[in-house]
């Protein structure tokens, strides 16, 4: 992965599922295979967790991108956590694209506990991404800037 | 509008309701507000013209914890917003006595006010039984008259049906006021570059005094205890200081409600910033519409609303972005 501007380093939250997605990020660890730093992982007991203010809490608070991993629907945990999960954060995504808010800047992914090395390619492409859509001026307290 | 209080006092004199939840004249022509008639002496004051646009099922709620029944006037739109409410386990079907009232589209002040009538006096062509075709405006400036459907609130030229989804009884005549399409200017929007986009809310947005009139009408926003009441949310109480927290808030009320939202137009009917906030729940309901299938608000009392709900093959997250 080449990142030419290296002078920008961009703030990402991802939201990881306690069974599934941590796991996962877990085993990335383990098997030495490496994802940016700039990636902050938050620990949540469920993807269906993730409140949309989450997000957008994120996002005042100066993250450039938010991510959200999950149990590959089917495999929730908790049955259906993931089922609502996806409903409320396709709606959440379609209203900050309506607003303006440049798609990109928004994933959900699905990674299981076995999946280190998909965990590893998601966050490489993600920080990629949000490198490419550059800092984030639109959504943010500008009071949390430096 | 007399048949209407007529039977009013007949079912409060033969103790059927104790009190009845309408309209009362305001202190200019335009401005009925809502209010409870316990006697059917109070009844004078009653009024239910074409500026009667508030919604109320919400009063419902506190009324459903009074002692004895509540008549209660509802339009054919706000029938929807009642339903919901049952859906909800907020209002008691046992303790209300629905009046379903006719309808021909209501009236926006604002509208009458930006074709530049200033000073008025009084209106005549309101009243229910009127033809709804023209206002006669009486102002400090002489007459003005005003094409009816020139002034009616936005959500009236998009109406739902002039059909009572719930009622015991119904009084008046509906007329059909139904102009155009709901989702148009979501469309238009959708359509737009993302600056384009988020200059235009931006521009909405930033009129936004955070007077919270759009969360306190709402009939779908009944928690009692509301997120934007907590003070560890940054703009609880407070008038905007960045451009974020509104957007913040108004994103959330949407969300709140997405999926409950029967489309009233009650948010953008009381912002007295004029802020198109209909818009956004809108937004959802076309979303969801396209989604998860065709639903409507109120509808019924017993469907499962779609976030309340799933299915095994939902579209993923990332449609957002595929649908351009």
């Amino acid at each position: 992965m080449s990142i030419e501007n290296k002078s920008f380093r961009p703030k990402i939250v991802a939201f990881c599922c306690n069974w599934c997605s941590y796991a996962g990020a877990d085993l990335a660890g383990s098997s030495r295979l490496s994802y940016p730093a700039d990636v902050k992982i938050i620990r949540v007991p469920c993807s269906c967790r993730v409140n949309p203010m989450f997000i957008l809490r994120a996002f005042e608070k100066g993250a450039d991108g938010v991510i959200m991993c999950g149990c590959h629907p089917g495999d929730c945990h908790y049955s259906t956590g993931n089922y609502y999960a996806r409903r409320r954060m396709t709606l959440l995504f379609s209203m900050l694209d309506y607003i303006g808010v440049e798609n990109g800047r928004t994933r959900v992914e699905w990674v299981s506990a076995a999946e280190g090395v998909k965990f590893s390619d998601t966050m490489n492409s993600f920080v990629e991404k949000i490198h490419s859509l550059g800092e984030n001026v639109r959504l943010g307290d500008l009071r949390c800037r430096n | 509008m007399q048949e209407l209080i007529n039977r009013a006092k007949e079912l409060l004199d033969n103790g059927t309701v104790a009190r009845v939840l309408g309209w009362k004249a305001g202190d200019l022509p335009y401005d009925p507000e809502p209010a409870y008639f316990e006697t059917a002496e109070s009844l004078k004051d009653f009024v239910y013209n074409g500026f009667c646009g508030a919604n109320l099922s919400k009063y419902m709620i506190e009324a459903s914890k009074l002692e004895g029944k509540t008549l209660v006037c509802l339009k054919p739109c706000d029938t929807y917003s009642f339903n919901q409410l049952i859906k909800e386990h907020r209002v008691d079907r046992e303790k209300a006595y629905i009046i379903g009232v006719g309808c021909k589209g209501k009236l926006d002040i604002e509208k009458i006010r930006n074709q530049g009538v200033k000073g008025i006096e009084s209106i005549e062509g309101a009243e229910i039984t009127d033809e709804a075709d023209t206002l006669k405006i009486q102002t400090i400036y002489g007459e003005r008259s005003v094409a009816y459907a020139d002034a009616m609130l936005e959500r009236c030229h998009v109406c739902k049906g002039k059909e009572h989804k719930i009622f015991d009884e119904q009084i008046g005549e509906s007329k059909e006021t139904k102009d155009g399409e709901r989702f148009d200017e979501v469309s238009r929007i959708e359509k737009l570059s993302p600056e384009e986009k988020f200059a235009f809310f931006q521009k909405e947005l930033s009129k936004c005094i955070r007077c919270n009139a759009c969360r306190n009408v709402c009939p779908a926003c009944s928690c009692r205890k509301c997120v934007f009441d907590s003070n560890k949310f940054d703009s609880s109480q407070k008038a905007n200081v960045d451009s974020f927290e509104e957007k913040m808030f108004h994103i959330i009320r949407a969300f709140h409600v997405a999926g409950r939202c029967t489309d009233c137009g009650e948010c953008s009917r009381v912002c007295p910033q004029g802020i198109p906030l209909h818009l956004f729940n809108r937004k959802f309901i076309k979303d969801i519409d396209e989604l998860y299938g065709e639903y409507q608000a109120g509808d019924d009392t017993d469907s499962k609303a779609p976030l309340t709900n799933y299915t095994f093959d939902d579209a993923e997250p990332s449609i957002v972005g595929k649908r351009g």
